[in-house]
């Protein structure tokens, strides 16, 4: 049926993208599991993208220590930064952050190595020697992604509460290190980590699946390696962005009420 | 003979362009077929059909007795392991050794585990293609004849029953040409497999082909050995002799 060309598309699309989430779902749990190759992506995604997480966090901590105090000084509300601190980034700017960066990063990176193989034909290669390419590439990708996404987080937070203790100290206020923790991790329960933890989940799993999808149906041409790592990154952030807003209104009322 | 391939009638359009119109071919069993064409006349999209990477609008595509289009995923799965396909840039996995290139239909296809015989069969495959010593290279170190040499090996290693070649020999130098047109011959002999070979390269041709069949338009227009074609009348034809 030919309806509104746009349209048309959407829904091509979105058939494409369901049954390319089948197809890895179904490869999960079929044959044996590529191990070598999942721990090779955990360390691709998660141990290479250390650095940048870690310098994102710190600076998160810090710049955000710096911004409030003013503010929280004038009513004399000072000692409640590192608790104010510490709850934001690991309720919200951490998993958004590290999300946001990991797209940058690991979506546009999935994108173009998939994009590059399908365009050297050897992703057809694989399919037509009888092995899966699904459970070769995408599978071990997105749950590494999975995997690591919440890893990263975790430790982007730790950074970003320690560049909180860095700020504090270089605003002027003297503070020990044992009372800033202490103060931050007073305010800290459970129920804060756990819907973060399970935010992050979700963020890995969009950003592998994104990165895996638009790799593995760019064109044949070596300008799509560019377009698919391009999109990649495009919409693995709108994910992280919608996803973020859902978990939000899911946990403000079943967690925080 | 057994025909191993039976095409019949197929047809294959993209877009409203008729790439593939009414193609009937038959191969037999430890034969060697070249398929002639201009560039963008549906070769490639007819071995890709034979594979089921593609899928034809109309016609009959049988494998081994089996029609094509109505396998499920494991059925074809398990047909495409008795095929081997050559890509003309190569395919080979650009991020594994050679090695580990010959390993990977080796494990997850015939499900050998052991290191051993692994081993084994990845020395014996690069030995038929004369590339011993690049075991441990990387597919970036090797020239574009090794390359192919080593596509080569990675299709032989499973020891198909049918190899398909897409344009073996295009982008090597002339000697090059002949030492792989040599190869696929000698393969051919040693393992009785059957073959499609898609080429400009008369030459290869000349050394590879039991029959040749000619494309033009999306349909052959003409069949039979290689001195035959070569004294037909058909002008199309005789150009590629010329």
């Amino acid at each position: 049926m030919n309806i509104y060309p746009p349209i048309n598309r959407f829904f091509e699309k979105t058939g494409e993208q369901t049954n390319f989430f089948k197809a890895f779902l179904r490869n999960t749990f079929k044959g044996s599991f590529e191990w070598n190759e999942f721990i090779r992506q955990c360390y691709v995604i998660g141990y290479k993208s250390l650095g940048i997480v870690a310098v994102t966090g710190f600076v998160i901590g810090f710049v955000f220590t710096l911004q409030s105090l003013p503010t929280l000084k004038e009513f004399g509300a000072q000692s409640y930064v590192p608790g104010m601190v510490c709850i934001s980034v690991i309720r919200e700017i951490g998993p958004v952050v590290t999300g946001l960066i990991c797209a940058g990063k690991i979506a546009s990176s999935i994108g173009a190595e998939l994009g590059s193989m399908n365009v050297s034909e050897q992703i057809d290669a694989m399919e037509i020697s009888g092995a899966s390419p699904v459970q070769y590439l995408v599978v071990t990708r997105i749950l590494a992604c999975t995997l690591m996404i919440p890893i990263l987080t975790l430790f982007a937070d730790a950074l970003a509460v320690a560049g909180g203790f860095v700020g504090l100290n270089s605003s002027g206020a003297s503070i020990s290190m044992q009372l800033y923790f202490h103060k931050a991790v007073a305010t800290l329960y459970f129920s804060d980590f756990i819907p973060a933890v399970i935010k992050t989940i979700f963020f890995g799993i969009a950003i592998g699946f994104v990165g895996c999808y638009k790799g593995y149906h760019s064109n044949k041409g070596t300008e799509s390696v560019g377009l698919a790592a391009n999109s990649a990154v495009v919409a693995a952030s709108i994910w992280i962005i919608i996803l973020d807003a859902i978990a939000v209104q899911i946990t403000s009322v079943f967690v925080y009420n | 003979m057994e025909n191993v391939i039976e095409i019949q009638g197929l047809k294959k359009s993209f877009g409203g362009h008729e790439v593939l119109k009414n193609i009937t071919l038959n191969v037999e069993k430890g034969k060697s077929i070249v398929v002639l064409g201009k560039s963008g006349q549906g070769k490639s999209v007819m071995i890709k059909c034979v594979v089921g990477m593609m899928i034809p609008d109309e016609g009959s595509l049988k494998v081994f007795g089996n029609e094509v289009a109505e396998m499920n995923e494991d059925e074809l799965r398990e047909m495409r392991t008795k095929i081997g396909f050559l890509f003309q840039g190569g395919a080979l996995y650009d991020s594994m050794t050679v090695r580990e290139n010959l390993a990977f239909a080796l494990t997850r296809v015939l499900k050998i585990k052991d290191d051993a015989d692994i081993e084994k069969r990845a020395v014996e495959a690069l030995d038929a293609v004369g590339l011993g010593e690049a075991i441990d290279k990387m597919p970036s170190d090797l020239s574009g004849g090794m390359r192919k040499r080593m596509a080569f090996a990675r299709t032989l290693i499973v020891k198909p029953e049918i190899i398909l070649y897409d344009e073996p020999t295009t982008g090597l130098d002339t000697i090059t040409s002949k030492e792989i047109s040599r190869l696929m011959l000698d393969i051919q002999k040693k393992y009785k497999t059957s073959s499609i070979i898609i080429t400009h390269d008369m030459q290869c041709a000349k050394i590879t082909a039991d029959r040749i069949v000619v494309l033009n338009e999306g349909e052959l227009i003409a069949e039979g050995t290689y001195s035959e074609l070569e004294n037909c009348d058909n002008d199309f034809v005789q150009q590629f002799f010329k």
